[in-house]
């Protein structure tokens, strides 16, 4: 946390910018951050390159076997599996790109086009959960925090019922169940392969770690004069929550967006290692990991390279989410560790 | 004190009863396929499923078939569909695994976290407290999915250091128990050690600033006392409640993928061969029987954690 460089008296020319602009200035002189931005923005192209490289480099779909085919390396052919059912290793550029990371085992599909389309999985199951759990964050955290009493109180203890619960063993369990049998749910019926179905999971269990430092910030601004002042103008609690309220909470709300599409991503992956996530023949990161496992001992980069992308992209997000915090409130110390952060800040019960 | 722990426990009796239904409504209701379609296999016929169906209960209304699901699992019968084979009895039986490698890994990282931390703020803003930020940060950044099977693939298959993976029972050969366990126990602690090293010096630089500290300083006491017996002291307390939500969160979650990354058989990884076999009941088991762990280890760190700082009973907010 870089110390304010502004004692300035007079205005200077940073000092006649809005906030944003300030914010963004800040952001971009931290390098690490501007560093991660890049890194995340170039795996977001990746990942969006993947019907360029499958039509035009490996010549082949995400689901398309290969296992009785041969492909020419260096003028010679090889098989794409082996008699023995073992996969072939990464060829870069000898077979033209086809094949650039090998097969991914006994269907001789190509590892490369998979890694990207099951890139495109990962991160659109964690941007979607992610943007939910924001979404839903906000309307608890406000409703709790604006309104008080018993509203309050229901919405607070369910947040800690759900925080106190095993959410990736009940996770698993409930992506299991629906993963067999589809959801019937009134109007709403989802096929078991649907991606809703993690991205709901992920999305609910998330709730509790972003709507309560929001509850607990909406219970400190709904104290302020400003909101007072709106107060005695007559403005309904719908407009107080909506234009005094929430554009005061913008800084918060991004940064735990980013950090938040981290966690769902990591989420994403355990729950498809383990088969309760993305269904086959979809790909992903978490359940490419865990099919590469098993042929770790022959070729290891079937699980090793889908475990670098989880860990980079992670990595990434968790860099930019600390930098925008530094750069949108440099004197806030806000919890974003929820785990770590020793116990949660809550704002004394019974207040307003 | 009294009041307070049970007041505690009565919470959690609440949160069960909730996990059992939101778990029971997951299982039985929201569903679109019948169970006793998935248990007859794809060519049955219907008098098949209508005679699965009696025998399971599944035509039972949704209050019955709760009242009969909890029977189960609170007795202990309930069955897993193919084979049919007593769920908590297959459970009782990868206990042992699952506790030798999370109470290792606890064990582990408690205390290289703690050392990481202590070293860290003790030196703050030195070499060895940039050093070992950096090795905190690696080890939050690297997920258990690249983790295990770099360390899998280094020093087991390529180097033969390590096994590759399995379970020896500790009464069995104690050797065997420990090699066989270390990478897993590495696996499964670095994260943790990563955050406990952090909490660990942001508590020590706070507490460093409380006036108890200048006293102990004025009183002459030597630097090393002040540390340990008054800035650490009061600094571990907040990381006994951090440990018991860890704990269990740690034995429900990352656990069950450690256990099938190094095939340990244990509790985790028979939810996830369950999970893969589209088997309900023992995923069933494991998330009820774990979800019942992981709250009551909750609610014990709290009780712990208030018998530590009388604040949280007296109903003031804690500093931290």
């Amino acid at each position: 946390m870089a110390p304010d460089p502004q004692p300035a008296a007079t205005p200077t020319r940073e000092a006649t910018r809005g906030p944003w602009a300030q914010a963004g200035r800040r952001f971009l002189r931290n390098r690490a951050a501007v560093l991660a931005a890049v890194v995340f923005v170039l795996i977001v192209l990746f990942v969006l390159a993947a019907p360029l490289w499958a039509s035009h480099v490996a010549d082949t779909g995400p689901n398309r076997n290969h296992t009785l085919e041969k492909i020419e390396v260096d003028g010679e052919e090889r098989d794409v599996v082996s008699v023995e059912g073992l996969p072939i290793g990464p060829q870069w550029f000898a077979a033209g790109g086809k094949f650039f990371l090998g097969a991914d085992g006994r269907l001789g599909r190509d590892e490369m086009v998979r890694l990207m389309y099951g890139g495109r999985t990962s991160l659109l199951v964690g941007i979607t959960a992610a943007l939910l759990t924001t979404a839903l964050a906000i309307a608890l955290g406000l409703l709790a925090g604006y309104f008080g009493g018993w509203v309050d109180t229901v919405i607070a203890r369910t947040l800690d019922v759900i925080w106190s619960l095993p959410v990736f063993l009940i996770g698993l369990a409930i992506g299991v169940s629906l993963a067999i049998g589809g959801l019937e749910l009134g109007p709403v019926e989802l096929s078991g392969g649907s991606l809703l179905i993690p991205i709901g999971i992920i999305a609910v269990f998330s709730v509790p770690y972003v709507a309560r430092p929001i509850r607990g910030q909406v219970i400190a601004l709904s104290k302020m004069e400003f909101v007072e002042a709106a107060l005695a103008q007559g403005a309904s609690p719908l407009r107080l929550m909506w234009s005094e309220i929430l554009p005061n909470l913008a800084s918060t709300i991004i940064v735990f967006a980013t950090l938040t599409i981290a966690n769902s991503m990591l989420f994403e992956a355990g729950l498809s290692f383990l088969g309760a996530g993305v269904q086959p023949p979809s790909s992903s990161w978490g359940l490419m990991v865990s099919s590469g496992v098993g042929l770790l001992n022959t070729q290891p980069l079937l699980a090793i390279v889908p475990g670098l992308m989880i860990m980079v992209t992670v990595l990434s997000l968790n860099v930019v989410g600390d930098g925008l915090r530094d750069a949108l409130d440099p004197r806030s110390g806000v919890e974003i560790e929820a785990r770590a952060g020793t116990v949660p800040v809550e704002a004394p019960e019974g207040a307003l | 004190m009294a009041r307070f722990a049970v007041r505690r426990l009565l919470g959690l009796v609440a949160v069960l009863f909730f996990v059992s239904v939101l778990l029971f409504v997951v299982f039985t209701v929201l569903p679109a396929q019948n169970p006793a379609q998935q248990l007859a296999g794809k060519n049955s016929t219907p008098q098949l499923v209508a005679s699965i169906e009696e025998e399971w209960g599944f035509n039972d209304s949704v209050p019955e078939q709760y009242l009969s699901m909890m029977g189960k699992v609170l007795t202990g019968e309930l069955v897993s569909y193919r084979p049919e084979v007593n769920v908590l009895e297959q459970i009782v039986e990868r206990v042992p695994a699952t506790l030798s490698l999370s109470v290792g890994a606890a064990v582990i990282w408690l205390v290289f976290g703690l050392l990481l931390g202590y070293l860290s703020a003790v030196h703050a803003g030195g070499w060895l407290d940039r050093l070992l930020t950096g090795v905190a940060i690696a080890g939050i950044s690297i997920p258990v999915f690249l983790l295990a099977p770099v360390l899998l693939y280094f020093l087991s298959y390529d180097s033969g250091i390590f096994p590759s993976g399995g379970y020896v029972p500790l009464a069995e050969d104690p050797w065997e128990w420990f090699t066989h366990l270390i990478l897993p126990w590495f696996t499964l602690s670095v994260l943790m050690i990563g955050i406990y090293g952090r909490v660990l010096r942001s508590n020590m630089l706070d507490a460093m600033n409380e006036d108890y500290v200048r006293t102990a300083r004025a009183k002459g006491l030597s630097e090393r006392r002040v540390m340990t017996r008054h800035v650490l002291r009061n600094s571990l307390i907040p990381i006994v409640t951090l440990f018991g939500l860890d704990f269990g969160a740690t034995i429900a979650g990352t656990a069950i993928i450690t256990e099938s990354l190094y095939s340990i058989d244990g509790v985790g990884s028979y939810a996830a061969q369950a999970t893969a076999n589209f088997e309900l009941p023992p995923v069933m088991g494991v998330a009820l029987y774990g979800a019942f762990f992981v709250v009551l280890f909750n609610a014990l760190a709290d009780v712990a954690y208030a018998y530590l700082d009388p604040r949280v009973r007296l109903g003031e907010t804690p500093q931290s």
